[in-house]
């Protein structure tokens, strides 16, 4: 119950903020969202204590004509996903402390519904229900971006949400082929349950396996982004309002990411033997392409943007990569590890940008320079979520990218010189924006810059924090997803005989 | 039967009540009266002997053991859509035509749909047509003064009656080589394999196809209905795009889903596929271009169509006659929505370009919200209706080895978000103008029941889904 209670429990307090009126209304979300993150911190103390907890797994019919069930449960990567779902919600809504938005009642009842949506796309264990919960994640916010976005964000939302749309309807197609390759039962209804599904290919040919593997990395490629899919993304991004593009790029993208290693990797052997390469050439693409791009901006949040396809690229090389026998599971835990750290730091960096707009007027880098001269606290902060994010060892970003680079390696050097670029261009392009941001003379655009407000220093440190405690000590999260890398290289290893 | 004796009744009753003055009560009459049609078809399902779902010399036949869950569900579904489409047009068509007469000719016009989901002769089918077809003529032309409703009844009345033309000799094809009418000796003798049938049968199922295509709208016999849909009353509009289409689709799955042409399925569904697939590209890339609501919604209708034929054309699939009368159920309910929104945005602008919902989500949340549900539904998107309608038309087509039309039909759904986004768009994102729009509290329940049913059916498919189940376990 404890699984199906953590979805249930967004979707009220959503319901909940709905109706509330006022300017309390950011409070009681906050509220709400440290309720659930306690909650989700006992759901991870259960799951440390017995794996196997039947309390964390609900299995209920649901629409029996079709086969398909309720059925929700929690592993050690669902966890760590989840945890990150819950603990970035809370700080999405404390960054969004200062700004003053119309309808605040809607707005922090779709964050919320949003929350609902992601946990569950994290931890649906039927197809059907996993693609609900992928297509319910698209609505909130879609009308966030819309409602509360930029300049031009009707034109710019719209095809953010068609292009994904376009995706998960190509997976929804996946699903259904695998679905009818299932065994039926006496009634003739086949079923969507995860397991049932990974069995599917046994008795499907070669090209029905392509397709059904097409058919998901689409969805999975769109939702990243991965080149050359990511067209929607920078627009995408640079015009949601901030707390928008903090859930589409710290939570939403994990979503993608997060189908490759449950919902594509297991699923058909033959054609990921047949079109890995493929795949793993696709995202190392993206991370040399995105590097170059996010060099040449001028625009923080773009340039975020394009760190952010290129983070999540070598994330995807590195599960491709995996190959059962030839490989062994460093590339998933590190792909883990980054999902986690790249959601806290890519929060942290475009809440600094967000902080810049409000205090200067603009986030152009070339009229930016000198902040730390004016505020050195904030330079500082800046500086441990940059580093982060360049993966300093130490810090967060590092594990997670040295596991990544290890599989990636271990699969083809070649891709790896590549992929290992990412670390080179990494550091140039957040050095530099560093360097324009706050070193060099103030100008009059910056020398009015003020101190941090209560919230903000409090968002700043609890992610600074983060990034330095599990950059330090990452055991913990490592060794919760221990029992999930073991059984998935059970799962995949008849594929490799 | 009974429904139909109960409709009927109710026409002839309507009519008399202008003789009779009592005109007042009309509208209570009505609604009484729809409610009981729709318990006569639902008490069907308490029979247990098929022999008593059988009328007029079995030419209708609601109850033999296989089918008998088809004709009461769908006939179940039209009652409904018609009993909402009532409350929808209140206050609507009544203002400018005369009241007993329309809901009279509306009242025959459902005895013609509640025919053609349980005739088992195919003169029975031509009659279904035909009593469906005439009031409906009359009805798009019901605004006696403006040259749009004369243009859409007479282009209604010259292509229909071509399309009626090509339906009978149809039926007297069929007729010639089997020599009855009768859609289980016609069955028979298409199962009956060994024995090689004239060509002139194959003629006789293609001029079968046409006529009924026509009605459905589907490419490419669909020219008739932007005009045809654009320039009727609006409410008689709706009428056309859910009960008529409904009636049509289920008569179509009546002939071709069942064992009466069903054996000869290698010949038609691929013709069918086709006519799908041209019927999606259309009505979408159409639909796109269009800045009146009205015709765009005409146009999305046209693609439902197609996505309709698709379902019969994956005759392979068990699933296929549940995924029709789901998605006309879903579909029937979202159209309700979504005109009667149109409806009072028509009523305060007086036009109904997209610009008139600019800003409807400031000016009235409830239009707004619910339209965007009807929307979402008809877009297909979860947790909608229609998202489990798409849904099971597309694992129909799947199964059945229609995996190309499939994926057209996932093509053509984005196409189809792009208009319906387009409205959204501009209620919550335009800036508001300065007519308000104003709702009855009668179409406030009708909104918000709709717009329940549509959440309520994207939940819990099932709830539909196994009242066919429970019938069928009888």
């Amino acid at each position: 119950m404890i699984t199906a209670s953590l979805i249930g429990l967004p979707l009220v307090f959503g319901l909940l903020l709905l109706f509330t009126r006022g300017e309390g209304v950011k409070r009681v979300a906050l509220a709400a969202s440290v309720i659930t993150f306690l909650f989700a911190l006992f759901a991870c103390w259960t799951l440390q204590q017995n794996p196997a907890d039947p309390n964390l797994e609900t299995n209920s019919v649901w629409i029996a004509s079709i086969g398909v069930n309720f059925h929700v449960a929690m592993g050690g990567i669902s966890m760590i996903l989840v945890l990150l779902t819950c603990l970035l919600t809370p700080l999405i809504i404390l960054s969004s402390f200062r700004n003053q938005y119309e309808n605040p009642s809607t707005f922090y009842a779709l964050i919320s519904f949003m929350q609902m949506a992601l946990i569950g796309v994290f931890v649906a264990q039927d197809g059907f229900l996993f693609y609900i919960f992928w297509e319910l994640a698209l609505i909130p916010i879609y009308f966030i971006c819309l409602l509360w976005g930029g300049e031009n964000r009707g034109a710019i939302t719209f095809k953010f949400f068609v292009y994904t749309l376009f995706g998960s309807l190509f997976m929804l197609a996946a699903l259904i082929m695998l679905y009818i390759h299932t065994p039926a039962n006496e009634a003739g209804v086949h079923s969507f349950d995860l397991m049932s599904l990974y069995g599917a290919h046994e008795t499907m040919t070669a090209a029905q396996q392509g397709w059904v593997f097409w058919g998901l990395f689409l969805a999975f490629a769109i939702k990243m982004p991965v080149f050359p899919f990511h067209t929607w993304q920078p627009d995408t991004y640079v015009t949601a309002p901030t707390p928008g593009t903090m859930l589409l790029s710290g939570i939403m993208l994990k979503m993608g990411t997060y189908g490759l290693i449950v919902w594509l990797l297991p699923m058909v052997p033959d054609a990921l033997e047949a079109w890995g390469p493929l795949a793993v050439t696709l995202s190392v693409i993206s991370v040399v392409y995105a590097s170059g791009m996010a060099i040449v901006q001028q625009d923080f949040k773009r340039l975020i943007a394009y760190s952010s396809i290129a983070h999540v690229g070598l994330i995807a090389a590195g599960i491709m990569a995996y190959t059962p026998g030839k490989t062994g599971t460093e590339g998933i835990a590190g792909a883990v590890m980054q999902m986690f750290s790249h959601g806290i730091n890519v929060v942290g960096l475009f809440f600094i940008a967000d902080i810049l707009l409000k205090r200067t007027g603009t986030r152009e880098l070339s009229k930016l320079g000198g902040i730390r001269n004016v505020n050195p606290q904030f330079a500082v902060l800046f500086l441990i979520i940059l580093l982060g994010s360049v993966a300093l060892p130490l810090t967060n970003g590092f594990v997670g990218e040295f596991l990544l680079m290890n599989g990636v390696y271990q699969y083809s050097a070649t891709a790896a010189v590549f992929a290992g670029l990412t670390i080179i261009l990494g550091a140039v392009y957040m050095l530099r924006s560093y360097q324009s941001i706050m070193l060099g003379e103030s100008n009059s655009v910056t020398a009015s810059f003020g101190a941090l407000s209560g919230s903000e220093k409090a968002l700043l440190l609890i992610i600074c924090a983060a990034v330095i405690i599990f950059g330090v000590y990452p055991k913990p999260l490592l060794d919760l997803i221990q029992t999930d890398l073991r059984s998935l290289t059970l799962l995949m290893a008849p594929a490799a005989n | 039967m009974k429904p139909i004796l109960v409709l009927t009744g109710l026409g002839i009753l309507t009519l008399l009540a202008e003789l009779f003055r009592f005109r007042k009560a009309l509208f209570p009459l009505v609604i009484i009266g729809l409610l009981g049609a729709l318990a006569a078809t639902i008490s069907y399902a308490w029979y247990d002997d098929g022999a008593m779902g059988t009328f007029i010399n079995g030419m209708l036949r609601f109850g033999s053991k296989e089918a008998v869950s088809f004709p009461m569900i769908t006939s179940a579904i039209i009652i409904t859509t018609a009993l909402l489409w009532y409350l929808m047009q209140k206050d609507f068509l009544s203002d400018e035509t005369n009241e007993t007469d329309h809901t009279a000719l509306v009242m025959f016009m459902l005895a013609g749909a509640i025919i053609l989901t349980c005739f088992s002769n195919l003169t029975m089918l031509f009659l279904g047509v035909e009593i469906l077809s005439i009031p409906l003529y009359v009805m798009a032309g019901s605004r006696k003064n403006d040259l749009h409703s004369n243009e859409s009844a007479f282009k209604y009345f010259l292509t229909g009656s071509f399309a009626s033309g090509f339906l009978l000799f149809g039926i007297t094809l069929i007729y010639g080589a089997v020599g009855s009418f009768d859609m289980n000796v016609i069955g028979e003798v298409m199962m009956d394999t060994a024995k090689a049938q004239p060509s002139f049968l194959y003629a006789g199922v293609v001029l079968l196809l046409v006529g009924m295509l026509f009605k459905v709208s589907a490419a490419p016999f669909h020219f008739w209905a932007p005009d045809v849909y654009q320039g009727a009353p609006t409410p008689v509009t709706a009428l056309m795009s859910t009960v008529v289409k409904t009636a049509a689709i289920v008569a179509i799955a009546n002939l071709f889903l069942s064992k009466v042409l069903g054996p000869l399925a290698s010949f038609w569904a691929p013709v069918l596929a086709v006519c799908a697939a041209l019927t999606l590209l259309i009505g979408n890339i159409s639909a796109v271009m269009q800045t009146s609501v009205k015709r765009m919604l005409a146009f999305s209708s046209i693609s439902h169509a197609g996505f309709l034929v698709m379902a019969v054309a994956a005759v392979g699939s068990s699933m296929a006659p549940k995924a029709i009368y789901f998605y006309t159920a879903a579909y029937s309910i979202a159209s309700i929505t979504a005109f009667t929104v149109l409806l009072n945005v028509i009523k305060a602008h007086r036009n109904d370009n997209v610009d008139s919902f600019n800003g409807l989500a400031k000016k009235n949340p409830l239009l707004a919200v619910t339209m965007t549900i009807g929307l979402l539904s008809l877009a297909g998107i979860p947790p909608t209706a229609g998202f489990f309608g798409k849904y099971f038309i597309f694992a129909a087509a799947f199964t059945s080895g229609y995996g190309w039309l499939a994926v057209i039909g996932i093509l053509a759904s984005l196409v189809g978000v792009y208009y319906y986004f387009r409205i959204i768009i501009a209620m919550y994102f335009r800036p508001a103008d300065e007519t308000a729009v104003t709702v009855s509290s009668l179409h406030q329940v009708l909104l918000f029941v709709t717009a329940v049913l549509t959440i309520v059916l994207g939940l819990l498919p099932d709830l539909l889904l196994n009242i066919s189940a429970m019938a069928e376990g009888k």
